[in-house]
């Protein structure tokens, strides 16, 4: 068989194209994706996540473009395609009408196995995904969390090569989340490509070894989750003032110490500063800074924060480049 | 059920921790099998159909109050104009309500695949590299069960009534798999029509308008010789007359190899014609 250096990617896509009437929702998707790693799609509701999955996946022919997963056409080759893939869609795919059990047996048959031999691999997946005690119960009757859990289970049953996973903790309490995340970092552990896309930078930067921007269909930024956070500033400071009126002091005083626009909220309590490339450690040495001189100027601070910059930062800050950048 | 710490809506679930190393163990098994022949992968899917019953048994009511309030209506509504009692009548009109019946419940093939598609379910089926018919394939073998169901009770029902066929036991097992063969057959219509329209309610809204001329304007209810002659051409070619004429001469004991190879060549027909369609539809959706 093919050496690893020159095995294909799991994913390569050029120019790919999927139009709904008017919506062009895939517009010119550049993608490649190593296999053995996981890779995050990041963009707004709209973006064409979805969409781009699905055509990945077989389930929705493209308008133009070309895509290959192992080297093998989504076109030409679904079969193949489809015997390396599996897909956790955004809305679960699993029957409700089923319990959990039928549901992985009904899976594990259309694969190929016999009925013993399909009892025995549902169980299986069942116990590793904390769902035995609740494998006789209908799926209608399942938590989200546990939903998505049986979903990921049917998806892996195959073994697949490369995992789709299209939002996979949109909906889930923060429990339910860090088990799905502690499930992609075993499936990925064992050389299964991941494809997972979200709408939560912190998501992508805890999973994802790249990362792509999406918007309107088109990849904006493409890297690593360090290289996609300096390229638009370490992170951002929110400040709540207790006395609104203090807002324009304390954000003169603000901008001198951080070297970056504090920019007034709709809340007239709060204030926000991004913070430039310099890196995190430099920014909260700052931070601290500002805070020190601004209890020194009798400005009462509530509430402060340093956060990562959240998707609609990272976004805007990209929107923003590429309209500066197109005119050249 | 677990102890009153837990959480409501995640009871069993909110003390699992994933084990990474457990979960991938899962995928390093290359054991994998050999993808499943045409039949294996459609009788799992008539499995499904079979779990969806037992799971849901309310749904079996329509299959069996709607043949007997037909059977009843009309029995009891013409028997006595049209044939003098309502036992004579019954001879005549039993053969043909059950070929009715049974092609109105078809519909809910239909409806069942339209739920399938807009709750996403067939997406998964859709990538499993497997003959694709299957699904649809299944579902409508889960779905015979329901006819034979339908077909059964109207036989018991006409037994009360005093329908008492010459053809014997064995005259009526062959009249009622001939309906069913058709029924199988004409149920494609409505898969298409579920792959076609938007929601479950489109697909009852289209049914009317093609069940109910194919049905009553057939030789189930009278003989067609008493219609104006424009009506008796389309009886005439309507392949719903050539079904009753068949299952009636089943039901009697005889039969005709004309009336026969009508029926089963339309049975092609319509399996050629919208199980084509289906399949297409199934493919690009
Ligand atoms: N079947 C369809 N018919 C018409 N328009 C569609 C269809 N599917 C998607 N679209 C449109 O294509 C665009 C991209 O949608 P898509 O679902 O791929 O986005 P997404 O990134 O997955 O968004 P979300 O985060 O909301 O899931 C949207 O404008 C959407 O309205
Ligand atoms: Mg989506």
């Amino acid at each position: 068989m093919a050496h690893p250096s020159t095995a294909p990617p799991a994913v390569e896509t050029s120019g790919l194209v999927k139009v709904f009437g008017k919506t062009r929702a895939v517009d010119g998707l550049d993608l490649r994706v190593p296999a053995g790693t996981v890779y995050g799609l990041l963009g707004p509701n709209g973006a064409g996540k979805t969409t781009a999955v699905r055509m990945l996946a077989t389930l929705t022919r493209p308008d133009g473009g070309e895509a290959q997963i192992f080297g093998h056409d989504v076109v030409r080759d679904a079969d193949q395609v489809r015997s390396r893939v599996s897909l956790t869609g955004q809305y679960a795919s699993v029957d409700d009408d089923l319990t959990g059990t039928e549901n992985l047996v009904l899976l594990a048959r259309l694969l190929g196995y016999r009925t013993p031999a399909a009892r025995e691999r549902a169980a299986e997946l069942l116990d590793a995904f904390g769902l035995t005690e609740a494998r006789s119960r209908l799926v209608k009757k399942y938590s989200g969390g546990m939903r998505r859990r049986i979903d990921i289970a049917a998806s892996i049953l195959n073994t697949p090569d490369l995992l789709f996973l299209d939002e996979p903790t949109t909906g889930l309490d923060p429990r339910s989340r860090n088990q799905v995340w502690d499930i992609v970092r075993g499936v990925v552990q064992h050389g299964t490509t991941v494809l997972l896309t979200t709408q939560y930078l912190d998501e992508a930067d805890r999973l994802a070894s790249r990362i792509a921007v999406i918007d309107t269909g088109k990849v904006i930024a493409e890297g690593t989750p360090a290289e996609l956070k300096s390229s638009i500033g370490a992170g951002t400071v929110h400040l709540r003032l207790r006395d609104p009126h203090q807002r324009a002091e304390a954000g003169a005083l603000l901008t001198s110490i951080m070297g970056a626009e504090a920019q007034s909220d709709s809340d007239p309590h709060a204030l926000t500063v991004r913070v430039g490339a310099a890196g995190n450690d430099a920014a909260a040495d700052k931070a601290s800074r500002a805070l020190a001189d601004l209890a020194r100027a009798g400005i009462t601070v509530d509430n402060f924060s340093l956060g990562q910059p959240s998707l609609d930062e990272v976004f805007l800050a990209l929107t923003d480049k590429t309209k500066e950048a197109s005119p050249a | 059920m677990s102890t009153a710490t837990t959480p409501p809506e995640d009871d069993t679930a909110a003390d699992y921790t994933p084990v990474p190393d457990r979960v991938g163990a899962l995928l390093n098994r290359r054991d994998a099998p050999n993808r499943p022949s045409a039949l294996a992968a459609s009788l799992a899917f008539c499995w499904r159909a079979l779990l969806k019953i037992k799971h849901v048994p309310e749904q079996m009511i329509d299959v069996t109050v709607f043949p007997i309030i037909i059977t009843l209506m009309f029995t009891f509504l013409f028997g006595g104009a049209l044939a003098g009692s309502t036992r004579e009548y019954v001879q005549f009109l039993l053969p043909g309500i059950m070929v009715i019946s049974v092609l109105m419940i078809t519909m809910y093939t239909g409806m069942g695949i339209n739920t399938d598609v807009e709750k996403g379910i067939f997406d998964r089926f859709r990538t499993l590299p497997i003959w694709r018919p299957a699904a649809l394939v299944g579902a409508l073998l889960g779905d015979v069960l329901r006819y034979v169901l339908a077909a059964t009770v109207i036989v018991l029902l006409g037994l009360v009534l005093g329908y008492r066929p010459s053809g014997g036991a064995t005259g009526m097992i062959a009249a009622m798999v001939l309906v069913i063969v058709f029924a199988f057959a004409f149920s494609w219509i409505w898969i298409m029509f579920g792959l076609l329209l938007r929601s479950e309610k489109s697909v009852m809204a289209v049914s009317m308008p093609v069940l109910f001329p194919l049905t009553f304007l057939s030789n189930v209810f009278v003989d067609p010789s008493t219609m104006p002659g424009w009506l008796q051409a389309f009886v005439k070619v309507n392949p719903i007359t050539h079904l009753v004429t068949a299952t009636r001469q089943l039901a009697a004991g005889t039969w005709d190899t004309g009336e026969l190879a009508w029926v089963l060549v339309s049975c092609a027909v319509l399996i050629v014609v919208f199980g084509t369609i289906s399949i297409r539809l199934y493919n690009r959706k």
